[in-house]
């Protein structure tokens, strides 16, 4: 498992991309830390670019990353190794690499500029968010033997998740605004990981209060240290449930 | 001609020594251990009208004090009066009182009788100054009272539910009064004013308060001015009013479902000037009020700095300045009839090309996302999310959800330096 966690890490290391989108991220952090009068502006403006172009890279990257890596996982597939042993190391390695990118490009900056508990549950959730999305990956790449289809199942997912899931929360406010909603709607934004960032975040930022009623589930639900237990570990679940059904898929599957 | 002068100066004398004459022939009353008179009781017992009561330090139990002369009470070293939680500690009945230096403490509790640890019954001239009152029902209680003045006092109390705590300096049916200088902290209202009018509130501090921090009610022409609310569960609330005049006063960190930085119900003709709203879930709330001129006040960092319900009409919001508040302004109605002009908005994203300092295009200060929320509060979950960013971006280039005249035609480019 190390020795193939190795190859991939310098696999990735050799392609400079992981680079480049490490310094792209520091570069959006510190400017916008520092081109804001205040830090709590700067936070929602970095906070933007998390929740956008994070699941985005990794998403993307990872896919693209597995069908490339098709060959290879056939090389080692002749050897001795067991077979989801090279899954899970494939996983683990771009894993790695994109939260390390993510905790050097925005960890770094959030730290300096933020008090320590808002940077570290940035950092933990970004880091989340990275992984997340890899396992999204992982789980699209597996569908399909077609390279195209694969990539564009993941930038649907991606789509589906940063975009159209808030339109969706949104016309259900509409359409369900007669009905006590909210204890329902809190546990529909549980469902995508962006989201559940997101709220997170904005605990931190002390909107709740603007909320109304439903600020105070959210509070209730989310705020206090069992809440966030909860959340990182719903969190936690979007990263093994995928990974999970796409190394059954890997296992079962034909090469 | 010098002769003139002289008499006049003799004149001017005797009139001068008349005027003196009655704190002068006044006896003095001095009250403490190993004094003439033990207790303050008995102090008050041989004073008569003009006399000055000097108590010395110590610790006094002596139930409930009325004072129904005219004197002075002064306290030397900070003489302590306590109520042992049963009474009522001084009760003032007569006019030109004047109650000095005292630790007041422990005053009865009863939600009937109202008990205050000094409570002044239909006077007036009273002046209650520099006093330090602490863990009582009613702090300073003003019932009937004018031409008062409370000054420099230091009230707390450390109740923890609204029922079970009464209001720091309590004013019900008054008028000319002083309210100066104060420190009023742990209260159920840090200053109530019902039926007050022609009064002045002034360099107070009112923090911490378990509901308001200044609660007025059918208090007519009244100011209050350079005071400092913060923290308090629910803000500041002015209703029911009419000419209140409310300049330079801080309402900070009034955070919380229910809480304003200022509330306005059925107010009008009210005047607010050099008002600081710093961090309050919401600056100023706006119900059923009119013709009231908001200027030069700075709104920043707040929830939403002002919300109008759409049953407020002709008000006038000009040369404030809008900084980092989540959303600026917010209606719940289509219909606008107030004015805002020369404010400046952090948020506007005009240009000023002829460089007179106000931007050429009008600024919308009512977002597409503001009007949601207003209509759907839940809707917060969706905060700085992208697809609403986007939907604000669209409604800001063509506004078609939002009310037409909801509009600054003359956004200021630089804040203004208040």
């Amino acid at each position: 498992m190390i020795r193939i966690l190795k190859y991939v890490a310098l696999d990735i290391l050799k392609t400079k991309i992981v680079i480049a989108y490490t310094i792209m991220l520091a570069l959006f952090s510190w400017s916008a830390f520092s081109l804001e009068d205040n830090a709590a502006k700067g936070l929602v403006t970095v906070l933007n670019i998390v929740l956008l172009t994070v699941p985005l890279v990794s998403v993307l990257f990872a896919t693209i990353y597995v069908y490339n890596s098709t060959e290879f996982i056939e090389l080692l597939l002749s050897h001795p190794v067991k077979r989801s042993m090279i899954w899970k190391a494939l996983f683990t390695g771009l894993s790695l690499s994109m939260t390390v990118a993510y905790i050097v490009g925005i960890g770094i900056p959030l730290l300096i500029f933020t008090d320590p508990g808002t940077a570290l549950i940035m950092i933990i959730s970004g880091s989340l968010l990275s992984v997340i999305f890899v396992a999204i990956a992982f789980l699209a790449s597996i569908l399909t033997r077609d390279k195209a289809k694969g990539i564009g199942i993941s930038i649907m997912l991606w789509l589906y998740f940063a975009l159209l899931f808030d339109g969706l929360v949104l016309f259900l406010f509409f359409q369900f605004s007669d009905y006590p909603i909210e204890k329902p709607i809190v546990i529909l934004s549980a469902l995508s990981p962006v989201d559940l960032c997101r709220i997170l975040m904005l605990l931190r930022l002390d909107v709740s209060a603007m909320m109304g009623y439903t600020g105070a589930i959210f509070q209730h639900f989310f705020g206090n240290n069992w809440g966030l237990l909860l959340s990182f570990t719903l969190l936690t679940l979007w990263v093994v449930v995928p990974f999970y059904f796409s190394l059954r898929k890997f296992n079962k599957r034909d090469l | 001609m010098a002769m003139n002068i002289k008499r006049h100066y003799s004149l001017l004398l005797a009139m001068l020594l008349f005027t003196c004459s009655s704190p002068l022939w006044g006896a003095t009353l001095y009250t403490g251990k190993g004094q003439p008179y033990p207790t303050i009781k008995t102090a008050l017992d041989a004073s008569r009208n003009g006399d000055t009561i000097i108590v010395k330090k110590g610790m006094y139990r002596e139930g409930n004090l009325v004072v129904d002369k005219s004197i002075c009470l002064l306290g030397v070293d900070m003489p302590v009066l306590d109520g042992e939680l049963k009474y009522e500690i001084l009760s003032v009945k007569s006019n030109d009182v004047t109650i000095k230096g005292f630790q007041l403490q422990h005053s009865g509790r009863a939600t009937m009788s109202d008990p205050g640890a000094i409570k002044v019954y239909d006077a007036k001239n009273v002046l209650i100054e520099g006093n330090v009152l602490m863990d009582n029902y009613f702090g300073v209680y003003l019932q009937y009272a004018t031409h008062c003045i409370v000054k420099n006092n230091f009230i707390t109390a450390s109740q923890k539910e609204e029922h079970e705590s009464g209001n720091g300096i309590h004013c019900w049916k008054g008028d000319s009064l002083q309210i100066i200088g104060n420190r009023i902290a742990g209260h159920r209202d840090g200053i109530y004013f019902e039926f007050v009018t022609h009064s002045v509130i002034w360099r107070n501090i009112s923090h911490h308060n378990l509901r308001y921090g200044l609660h007025f009610m059918f208090s007519n022409d009244d100011a209050y001015i350079t005071n400092y609310f913060k923290n308090n569960g629910a803000g500041v609330a002015v209703m029911f009013t009419k000419r209140v005049t409310m300049m330079n006063n801080t309402f900070e960190e009034n955070w919380g479902d229910a809480a304003y930085g200022l509330l306005f119900k059925e107010l009008t003709d009210c005047y607010l000037s050099g008002n600081k709203f710093l961090r309050n879930t919401t600056g100023i709330f706006f119900d059923g009020s009119n013709r009231i001129t908001i200027e030069h006040n700075t709104f920043r960092a707040n929830g939403w700095g002002m919300r109008m319900q759409a049953n407020c009409m002709d008000n006038i919001i000009k040369e404030n300045n809008f900084i980092g508040n989540t959303f600026d302004v917010t209606t719940n109605g289509s219909l606008t009839l107030n004015h805002f002009s020369e404010n400046y908005w952090d948020k506007y994203q005009g240009y000023d090309l002829d460089k007179d300092k106000t931007g050429d295009v009008p600024f919308h200060p009512l977002s597409l996302y503001a009007v949601i929320v207003e209509k759907n509060p839940p809707a917060m979950l969706l905060y700085q999310s992208f697809m609403v960013n986007l939907l604000d971006k669209s409604e800001k280039i063509m506004p078609s959800l939002t009310p037409e005249n909801f509009v600054d035609n003359t956004p200021r480019m630089i804040p203004y330096k208040l």
